[in-house]
């Protein structure tokens, strides 16, 4: 899995490219990989306010809805106008093609609750340590009864 | 009569598998204080003999249009049903296979939805139709909420009081409990049409959308150019609802008309009266609300072999993926309704349904001059209409009797809903009146 | 033991629509002309359906027949969907069902008229209320979703007479997707209470969530991992004492026939799914009718009419003020309303007491032939059905995706998967009563026989159904570009 060093990433899988006052906005590659094959995006419009923490598009993929929060707060400046007709770039190329809005951002200091790659990174590999913990506790269970049928 | 197949060795055998020794052992784990009051209080099993009896006896008591002249309408139609409709719905591939989850193994269903949805659109004149919702009053309420989503800010609707009163009434159900929404009722004008200029007056930016009945429940067919130009000039949507919609395929289709949304009822289209369900109500928009619209989608597609076939589509709108913020709480429909209308519209195809359509309309109407020329009956409304139209028939209460005992029943009573139009009758003609029940209509009413 | 069928040859393509059929001018039906139509005004009339099908009888017969025999269905195949009660639909209901004393009565024809009619209603009414030990009962409903928004409807308008509808509905992580959806168009906002690691709810989750904000609970029982809400006393009792009401999803309602009562659960409404727990059938997704039963406190609240015997006849009465209002046209589903009648006295009640444990018995069975090999998801006693998960199968790479794919190789309808959602990759089977003890094996020991193939040659699971009438659909596509009617100039 990429985690590219440029970039700034927020807990709920976006990831921010901070180019002067406008941040570049996507979701990331652990994000879409999950989702599995990207169907259709709904994204705000220019002009439109986006708050941070708060939902500002959706990204659906054939069987889930996922709610993309903004990392930032600001104005909407420009949205991939490609992601309607070709939603499978998210897929192939989430740093990249794959980019959703780029909005003027009101307050820079909203990047500081912002993770690094390598902070990313790791914390992924936290989440999917938790997940597989919750599951070691039910194998251990599992395994005492399994045991007597051995 | 049961269906169990369970012998007592098999009993025994899957007990021993699992470890136990008795049934009641299954069900040890569930309270004692509930299990002590849970004996079912009912007569014990019967054959299948005793149970066809039963029915039978049950049935008996009730007035069937096989033995009874029925002149009924008002949202559902006596119908002549070819017999391979029947033939094909009864196949238990179509009958006893559950909703299309697994693709693979659901190609008939998934076809044939394909196909109804395809002619929904083609008799509706409408761009998209999705695979059906429970009957044409819960399609007109979910057409309301679809405009609530479509038009964001807007808090009001417009409902012609001429649309079916029952309808009028599920719609308010739903709108009950939301409190951004409001009712408005538009009042009909002499004409048994919905009153174009209060319409036009009542409409500005703060309406969501207009809903009238085409034909309306006077079996009136209105014209929809004022209102659709009214709609247009404050940002309304236009929905109608059809609910009887064997007219559309002599009448100008929806769609031509340029409404947003169409629905109706689809009982018409070779789905049997009984007493008012199961039918099934039709849903088809202009292809821009695709995303806003309630109930299933099937899509076209290709396997891994390019192999052409179909799947529910869009599912994300649907209550299984999206829960709360679902377009509707739709899970089971009314498939094999719209599976028996499918193949009703397929048997009598583009020329089949012209046909019917106009016996329909030349029976009503002979039938109707003859009420007026030879009963004296005066029409309610003037102006064109389908099959079904409202006769002012004086001392209906009176009259009544005479009918009943003559096997007839001559029509709706409008009393109920529409006090104005106290002593009319809405009276429905189909292809199933024969000529002599006509003439023995007319000459009972001249009978006084 | 059952093989695997190969793929047959030349039977896997796909049939021409109706529209790519038949010829111009022909027509499977005749009726004669009808002289002396006087013309509509020309702006009122359409030109010719364009499109529509033009086939003669037999065509259409083939064509139907032949889609037909795409499918699979409960007559030909075991369909173990949990949740969904693919139990047998006995043939003696449809005959009574076409009936012309039944099939051919028009709702709005006068009460005198459908006497045995509406005295089967109010039989059926008392008959679900002794069922599932409430009161009153309303058949208007079409499905279980209708059902459910209907009984939600009642209880907003019974608490909004004592002053406050409330904001809130409560909604467990097990719940299916049409009770949040239902609450939202209610017009309240659901607040989700987590199952513990057995998937059942705890009185203290509910407590922390239960205030005077919140209209009701929404609970199944048994819970969707076929578990028994053992708590559900308590939990009534919690929701109850802060002004609330209890509203079970009775989707369920097969495990608990003449075992447990939800009346005495201290549920005030539920909602009963007919072509599930009462054999109509589900005909591909429907019509099916869900019924709401309340306790006598709610009863002026039901939709109307309702149908009273007064002076040895019926009657249809609408004089309940308090009353929803209506919820559907006409009568509900009359026609399957009539199935499930007949489905009831033909089992009476020692068939439908043995239905439940019967129910029981086959997916224990199940369950106990399939724990070695696969994970389940509870360790809680089952009821109906037993849920899984693809953790063991997941270490070669296979999902519970790929295993229901193969189980289709094996003629079998694989169970309800990846629902519910708090369950990763869950597999939810339920055999229901009417299946015989060697379908039960055939299906276990195709279900080992896959877990072995997942270890030695997971590629032919991966790529499984290999002998259905299509493979594996592309999705994605058809959700990328929805292409939703057949068009002329496409083809």
């Amino acid at each position: 899995m990429e985690f590219p060093e440029g970039l700034k990433y927020s807990k709920e899988q976006e990831w921010v490219l901070v180019e002067d006052k406008v941040a570049i906005i996507g979701i990331t590659e652990f994000a879409e990989h999950e989702l599995g094959d990207v169907v259709y995006v709904e994204l705000p419009e220019v002009g439109e306010k986006v708050v941070k923490d708060d939902p500002f598009a959706a990204v659906e993929s054939v069987k889930a809805v996922s709610d993309v929060f903004a990392p930032v707060s600001g104005t909407v400046l420009e949205i991939n106008d490609t992601l309607p007709e070709n939603p499978e770039t998210i897929n192939d190329d989430p740093y990249g093609d794959g980019w959703m809005i780029k909005v003027e951002m009101t307050d820079k200091d909203d990047l500081k609750d912002l993770m690094s790659a390598e902070e990313y990174a790791e914390y992924i590999e936290q989440q999917k340590e938790k997940d597989g913990e919750e599951d070691d506790d039910d194998e251990e269970e599992r395994e005492d009864e399994d045991e007597d049928e051995e | 009569m049961r269906y169990t197949p369970h012998t007592e060795a098999d009993k025994e055998q899957m007990l021993r598998t699992i470890g136990l020794s008795r049934i009641e052992e299954l069900i040890e784990h569930i309270p004692r204080s509930l299990r002590e009051k849970a004996k079912i209080s009912l007569p014990e099993g019967l054959t299948e003999v005793a149970v066809k009896r039963r029915m039978a006896a049950l049935a008996a008591k009730n007035a069937s249009a096989q033995d009874w002249s029925f002149f009924l309408g008002g949202g559902i139609y006596h119908h002549a049903i070819p017999s391979a409709v029947d033939a094909i719905i009864s196949r238990s591939e179509f009958s006893t296979s559950y909703t299309p989850y697994q693709p693979e193994v659901s190609q008939g269903t998934l076809t044939a939805m394909y196909e109804f949805q395809t002619l929904i659109c083609q008799l509706t004149g409408m761009e998209v139709a999705n695979a059906g919702v429970y009957d044409g009053a819960s399609a007109a309420a979910e057409a309301v909420l679809m405009a609530r989503r479509i038009q964001d800010g807007r808090s009001r609707v417009l409902v012609s009081r001429a649309l079916h009163p029952q309808y009028r009434s599920v719609i308010a159900t739903y709108l009950k409990n939301l409190d951004d929404v409001e009712l408005v009722e538009i009042p009909f004008t002499k004409s048994g049409a919905t009153d174009a200029e209060f319409l036009a007056g009542a409409l500005d930016d703060k309406v969501m959308c207009v809903v009238a009945g085409y034909p309306n429940f006077f079996g009136v067919i209105e014209d929809l150019a004022p209102i659709r130009a009214a709609c247009d000039r404050s940002g309304a949507l236009l929905a109608t609802v059809t609910t009887e919609p064997l007219s559309l395929a002599l009448l100008k289709p929806p769609g031509a008309w340029g409404v947003d949304i169409a629905v109706g009822e689809g009982q018409s289209l070779g789905v049997p009266m009984s007493l008012g369900g199961p039918g099934f109500g039709f849903f088809a928009s202009q292809k821009k609300f695709v995303r806003s619209l309630p109930g299933r989608l099937v899509g076209e597609t290709v396997d891994g072999e390019g192999r052409r076939g179909f799947v529910l589509t869009l599912s994300t709108r649907e209550q299984h993926i999206r829960r709360e913020k679902a377009t509707s709480n739709i899970c089971t429909s009314q498939s094999l309704c719209a599976l028996a209308a499918t193949v009703y519209m397929s048997i009598l195809g583009k020329q089949g349904m012209r046909r019917i359509a106009e016996v329909n309309a030349a029976r009503a109407q002979r039938a109707r001059e003859r009420l007026i020329r030879e009963a004296g009956l005066v029409p309610a409304f003037s102006g064109p209409f389908f099959n079904e139209f409202v006769l002012k028939v004086g001392g209906w209460a009176e009259r009544r009797s005479r009918f009943i005992s003559n096997k007839i029943v001559p029509g709706i009573s409008l009393a109920e809903w529409y006090p104005e139009l106290e002593d009319s009758l809405l009276i429905c003609v189909t292809e199933m009146n024969e000529e002599e029940e006509i003439e023995e209509l007319a000459r009972t009413f001249c009978a006084r | 033991m059952r093989e695997p069928s190969a793929p047959a040859d030349g039977a896997r393509s796909s049939p021409p629509l109706i529209f790519e059929s038949g010829s111009p001018g022909r027509s499977g039906f005749f009726w004669p002309e009808e002289k002396g139509l006087i013309a509509l005004p020309p702006e009122l009339v359409r030109a010719e359906i364009s499109g529509f099908p033009e086939m003669g009888e037999l065509e259409v017969l083939r064509h139907f027949t032949r889609l037909s025999q795409l499918n699979f269905s409960i007559e030909s195949q075991f369909y173990p969907l949990g949740s969904c009660t693919m139990k047998y639909n006995p043939k003696v209901n449809e005959v009574v069902a076409r009936l012309p004393g039944f099939s051919l009565l028009h709702p709005l024809a006068p009460p005198e008229l459908i006497q045995g009619a509406l005295e089967l209603l109010v039989h059926l009414e008392g008959i679900l209320a002794e069922i599932s030990g409430m009161d009153h009962v309303t058949l208007q409903p079409a499905a279980g979703a209708q059902g459910e928004l209907t009984g939600l409807m009642v209880i907003r308008a019974c608490l909004a007479e004592r002053g406050n509808p409330r904001r809130k509905i409560i909604v467990p992580d097990t719940a299916h997707g049409t009770n949040p959806a239902s609450s939202t168009l209610c017009g309240y906002e659901v607040v989700q209470v987590n199952s513990n690691k057995q998937g059942i709810i705890e009185p203290e989750t509910v407590e922390q969530a239960m205030d005077e904000s919140v209209a009701a609970l929404m609970i199944t029982n048994p819970n969707t991992l076929g578990v028994f809400e053992k708590n559900i006393q308590a939990i009534a009792d919690v929701v109850h004492k802060r002004g609330g009401l209890v509203y079970l999803d009775g989707a369920n309602l097969n495990a608990l026939m003449g075992i447990a009562k939800p009346g005495d659960m201290g549920v005030d409404v539920l909602h009963i799914n007919l072509h599930k727990t009462f054999s109509t059938p589900h005909g591909g997704g429907g019509p099916g009718a869900g019924p709401v039963c309340v306790k006598a406190f709610l009863r002026d609240y039901l939709p109307i009419p309702r149908i009273q015997k007064k002076d040895g006849s019926y009657d249809m009465r609408t004089d309940f003020p308090k009353s929803v209002g209506r919820v559907r046209s006409f009568f509900g589903n009359f026609g399957i309303l009539v199935r499930a009648y007949a489905y009831i006295i033909s089992l009476g009640s020692d068939g439908l007491e043995e239905a439940s444990r019967m129910a029981l018995l086959n997916a224990n069975y199940v369950k106990k032939k399939l724990e070695s090999t696969f994970h389940l998801a509870s360790t809680e006693p089952c009821m109906h059905e037993c849920v899984f998960t693809d953790r063991a199968q997941q270490k070669q790479g296979v999902s519970t995706l790929d295993i229901a794919k193969r189980l289709l190789d094996y003629g079998f309808h694989p169970p309800t998967i990846y629902f519910p959602l708090v369950v990763s990759g869950a597999l939810m089977i339920e055999p229901t009563e009417t299946e015989t003890r060697e379908t039960l094996d055939a299906f276990a020991d195709a279900m080992l026989a896959i877990a072995r193939e997942a270890k030695e040659e997971p590629a032919l699971v991966k790529s499984a159904p290999h002998s259905t009438p299509v493979g594996r659909l592309d999705e994605a596509r058809a959700a990328r570009k929805p292409l939703l009617r057949w068009e002329s100039h496409r083809e």
